[in-house]
């Protein structure tokens, strides 16, 4: 192995030529890396050609080239935004000082964290994601599907990057363990629970893309103000990529939608084989709870280290003009186990995942609104909404009590009893499932529930073969 | 306050006399009260502060060195009707706590040296109270292997601490009672909490003194019992006087030490020092008649000697430095070398192992944390494997050329060097573990590659070339942030495992217990015991028991 020309081989702004110890990482982690890939990446379509991007620099024009590619042979990159002379820490106790161009000794334990557990994310949503391509509803959203997998593998060795660059020792263990762990794995879960559930249908996979990847939208624009030099280059980078994964969603829901209210002029969806518009609502609510989750408690003492010391600020912090968060408050309304509701003031420090919870829920309303916008144009009066955030919480304050959609409190007996109007029930996966049964190959097609895109990939057009099989694959 | 020095000399001596009449020396205790300009407090009834003990700390030192002879040592006061007042009291009361913690583990290590003289070199102490003993004076007491009180109807020992002052006597007096002394618990309880004290026959019937005699008789019963005392000890026909220079040192800017092989190099802003041992490229000396002639100049024991100075300042003067980098370079083989003298059966070698032994029992007690580094040149080898093994971590480079990167074990680390709680630091390290123990020594003499003595159990952690800075500056700056209030206390209980001994419990249960103590109100708050004594009114306490 120690022959590899990783510099050639793994497109890279990071000077791996000259870099032993990344090198020497590199040389173990690799192969193993590649082993996961074939293992628990994306089944039956490592042979295929399919039709991808791949981030080649860090300029704003022209970072990517497309072509295809087997996705063993995807060359997986690592790459930080331009280091800037001068940067300083914007925010918290260490505001001022010269941003850490190494880790500091003394938040070693508190940084390896924060990037092992937003690294776990990464390999886990692949796993999640594995056998989706068997049920694609075209080519183009296969390829799409696969385009977010080797995303989401390179965020991974972004990831790892750091951690085999800056963590020593332990940073290359918990690189192994990035890959040992199993997403819904009895023994080695991955860390977050959201991330353990198999994503087996299409319309969990754009709920996923649409809510889930947003809270990394928003975890990597926090932690792309860390006083951490290069945390913050690499996730500013990451989210140039991110936005093409909450497209996927976002507009693959979209299309979804259009096709059922356009359906629903002539008769029942269920009849035509289209997913209602109350189903899509369930889904809805259950994936914007489960990633209101990915945020951790409202009120919370390591969201307040986390700030304090440096390392993980707000959404678009370098734009606030007051960096400290001390001596103020933040309104949160608990509810006692009989109820009661009471309006406490958190220190803001220890009130900053909600903080970026609240930019997260603003962002996903714009979504919903535009969802809206097409129900709209199709001429169909039903509109979809955001459910409550107390709603169906297993994390922070509201975890364990039971609320429905508008954030009423109610009994858990009560709420039991009105679980399958508001969350997917076992007849709404049944029902998904069985529209998705096979996937649609032929390049131009696509499945009945589902709208044709707006317009192809990188100007291709709908018809094209956005992913070539070979003839023993798929 | 930073203390210039913590050295002395007879002829500098301002509170103590020594004086020796051929096989007996006299410390007299007459303690200048001085006039109250340069320190706040004025040191009456014989009461001492951190000067007046330095210099008891040079005389137990001193007799061992210059006065080999000497079999008994005679410890009495200069003054009327008062042996010893203790520690004085506006003196602790006016203190920081860092000082006062500080300023006990230095009288702790001083009583232990006199039990140590008598121990090791021979030298028995009588202690003639000629007067009151109280508090930290029967503390001073209880450290001589006897006790004579003078029966003059008022003359008593006593531990006035809890009653007076709601602290505890902090200088091993309650753990000398019961554990040395062997006084029942019940009898300690009620002596303890009393604060005049115990005289005369009761006094030796509850044990807390070995005899009591009359004003009119008491001189010619001390000068009794201490030629008993010097028939008794046993001492070395081989003994040679020799003079315990003062430790040479520059002081560089900032504070930095430099001594002849040991540099002291501060980084107050990272709250960091690094003492870098320098062994010389020969090993010196071939025989101990060739080492005795050099005396404290002798490589070895000027080293040490060198290292107790410098822990000294640490301690004292340099308190926020909380993390201290061991290095050791040069040829492990002339250490080695060293040992290979050091282990010889000759007074002067046998003197200097045990010098050695009581500096790196200061090591293990002193509440910073240590960071051993072995890398290229490194040699920590035999007695300076010891420190290795006292620090609270070893990173050992794991050199891809597998070359210069050793460590080595002596048959001196099989039991020349005992830590407080009596087992050797292997025998600690590898606590009921005998057989790592002698895996450890089998390897005597050879030099240990980083793999083997990772193998061996004798490095925390082997970085590579690759990792090794990253490795080290991170441990090092972690350490730095964390509470220096958890690590002390951490490493205090890390660092002793297996049995408790007398020392063990001075400097765990005791001194812990004292250190809480004096955090409290009811010691320290405006109305607390200590700050009330001697004053108008009396102190509150808040009742509850914890």
């Amino acid at each position: 192995m120690g022959n590899i020309d990783y510099d050639s081989k793994i497109p890279n702004n990071v000077d791996l030529g000259s870099d032993r110890r990344l090198q020497r990482a590199l040389e173990a982690w690799q192969p193993n890396f590649i082993d996961w890939w074939m293992e628990m990446g994306p089944d039956g379509f490592q042979a295929d050609d399919v039709y991808l991007r791949t981030a080649v620099s860090v300029d704003r024009d022209g970072w990517a080239v497309f072509g295809h590619v087997k996705m063993p042979d995807y060359r997986w990159g690592i790459f930080l935004t331009p280091f800037e002379e001068e940067r300083r820490i914007n925010f918290g106790d260490n505001m001022g000082d010269a941003a850490w161009q190494q880790v500091p000794g003394e938040y070693r334990n508190v940084l390896r964290r924060i990037i092992v557990t937003q690294g776990d994310t990464e390999p886990a949503s692949v796993e999640q994601q594995r056998l989706l391509g068997h049920c694609a509803p075209s080519l183009y959203d296969l390829r799409n599907l696969f385009q977010v997998n080797v995303e989401e593998g390179r965020h991974l060795w972004a990831m790892v990057y750091l951690l085999q660059r800056y963590f020593g020792r332990d940073g290359r263990e918990e690189a192994e363990a990035l890959l040992e762990r199993r997403s819904g794995d009895a023994d080695s879960p991955r860390i977050l629970g959201a991330f353990n559930e198999p994503i087996d249908n299409w319309l969990d996979f754009f709920c996923f893309t649409t809510f889930t990847d947003r809270d990394g939208k928003y975890q990597l624009r926090a932690l792309a103000e860390s006083g951490f030099d290069p945390l913050a280059r690499t996730c500013t980078f990451m989210l140039t990529e991110e936005a093409h994964h909450m497209f996927v969603g976002q507009t693959g829901l979209q299309r979804i939608i259009t096709k059922t209210a356009r359906g629903m002029k002539t008769g029942d969806p269920k009849a035509q084989g289209l997913i209602p518009l109350d189903m899509i609502q369930r889904h809805i609510n259950l994936w914007y709870t489960l990633s209101l989750d990915l945020f951790g408690g409202e009120d919370s003492s390591n969201a307040a280290t986390f700030f304090g010391a440096g390392l993980k600020g707000r959404d678009r912090e370098h734009t606030l003009t007051e960096h400290t968060a001390l001596n103020q408050q933040y309104q949160m309304t608990r509810f006692s186990p009989d109820g009661a509701a009471v309006v406490e003031d958190v220190p803001l420090r220890r009130a900053m995942n909600e903080v970026l919870r609240d930019a997260y829920v603003e962002d996903c309303e714009k979504v919903v609104r535009a969802w809206n916008r097409a129900l709209e144009k199709e001429g169909c009066d039903v509109r979809l909404t955001l459910p409550s955030r107390r709603f169906h919480r297993q994390q922070g304050i509201y975890a364990g009590l039971h609320f429905d959609t508008d954030g009423t409190y109610m009994s858990a007996a009560d709420w039991q009893a009105r679980r399958d109007q508001w969350l997917p029930s076992a007849a709404d996966k049944a029902y998904v499932r069985s529209l998705m049964t096979k996937a649609v190959t032929t390049p131009g097609e696509f499945a009945p529930w589902i709208d044709p895109p707006a317009r192809g990939i990188d100007g291709q057009p709908l018809e094209f073969e956005y992913v070539k099989f070979c003839r023993h694959g798929a | 306050m930073a203390i210039e020095s913590f050295e002395s000399h007879p002829s500098r001596y301002t509170h103590w006399k020594l004086s020796v009449d051929g096989d007996i020396a006299t410390l007299v205790m007459d303690v200048q009260e001085g006039d109250g300009s340069e320190r706040p407090y004025i040191l009456k009834l014989n009461s001492y502060d951190l000067f007046v003990d330095i210099e008891l700390a040079d005389a137990v030192e001193r007799l061992r060195w210059e006065h080999p002879e000497v079999r008994a040592v005679v410890v009495t006061s200069g003054k009327d009707r008062v042996f010893c007042a203790g520690a004085n009291i506006p003196m602790l009361a006016s203190s920081d706590h860092a000082f006062k913690v500080n300023f006990c583990r230095f009288t702790n290590e001083t009583r232990l040296a006199i039990e140590d003289a008598s121990a090791t070199a021979g030298q028995g102490y009588v202690c003639a109270a000629n007067g009151v003993a109280s508090g930290g004076g029967y503390e001073l007491a209880l450290a001589c292997d006897e006790i004579l009180l003078v029966d003059d109807r008022s003359s008593a020992v006593s531990l006035p601490e809890v009653p007076l002052l709601g602290v505890l006597p902090g200088t091993g007096g309650l753990t000398r009672v019961v554990d040395k002394r062997k006084v029942r618990r019940d009898l300690a309880d009620h002596f303890s909490s009393l604060a005049e004290g115990i005289r005369g026959s009761r006094a030796v019937k509850y044990k807390l003194i070995d005899a009591t005699y009359k004003l009119s008789r008491f001189d010619a019963k001390v000068a009794e019992h201490a030629r008993a005392m010097a028939d008794r000890m046993v001492g070395r026909a081989d003994a040679q006087p020799v003079p315990m220079t003062p430790v040479e040192v520059e002081v560089g800017e900032g504070g930095d030490r430099h001594y002849p092989g040991l540099t002291l190099a501060l980084s107050p802003e990272a709250r960091t020092a690094e003492i870098t041992i320098t062994l010389p490229d020969d090993a010196g000396p071939t025989d101990a008649a060739g080492a005795q002639a050099q005396g404290m100049a002798w490589w070895p024991l000027a080293t040490f000697r060198a290292l107790n100075d410098a822990l000294m300042h640490l301690r004292f003067n340099h308190r926020p430095i909380g993390t201290v980098v061991l290095r050791v370079v040069g040829d492990p083989k002339v250490a080695l070398a060293a040992d290979a003298l050091l282990a010889q059966d000759t007074w002067f070698t046998t003197e200097a192992r045990h010098a050695i032994r009581r500096i790196l029992k200061k090591v293990d007690v002193t509440a910073k944390t240590f960071i051993a580094l072995v890398d290229q040149g490194s040699a920590f080898a035999g007695s300076f494997l010891e420190l290795a093994l006292a620090a609270d971590r070893v990173f050992m480079l794991d050199d891809a050329d597998g070359d210069g990167v050793h460590l080595a074990v002596s048959p001196l680390n099989g039991g020349a060097y005992p830590m407080g709680n009596g087992l050797t630091r292997l025998q600690t390290r590898f606590l009921d573990d005998a057989a790592a123990v002698e895996a450890v020594m089998a390897r005597a003499g050879e030099l240990l590659e980083t793999q083997d003595a990772d193998e061996l159990g004798l490095v925390t952690f082997a970085p590579d070339d690759i990792d090794w800075d990253d490795e080290v500056r991170l441990a090092i700056e972690e350490r730095a942030s964390l509470s220096p209030d958890a690590l002390t206390g951490m490493e205090a209980n890390l660092r002793f495992a297996g049995p408790e001994t007398l020392e063990t419990k001075i400097f765990g249960r005791l001194s812990a217990w004292q250190n809480w103590i004096f955090q409290r109100p009811n010691a320290v708050g405006p109305a607390g015991a200590l700050k009330s004594f001697g004053g108008p009114t009396q102190p509150v306490f808040g009742w509850e028991r914890t």
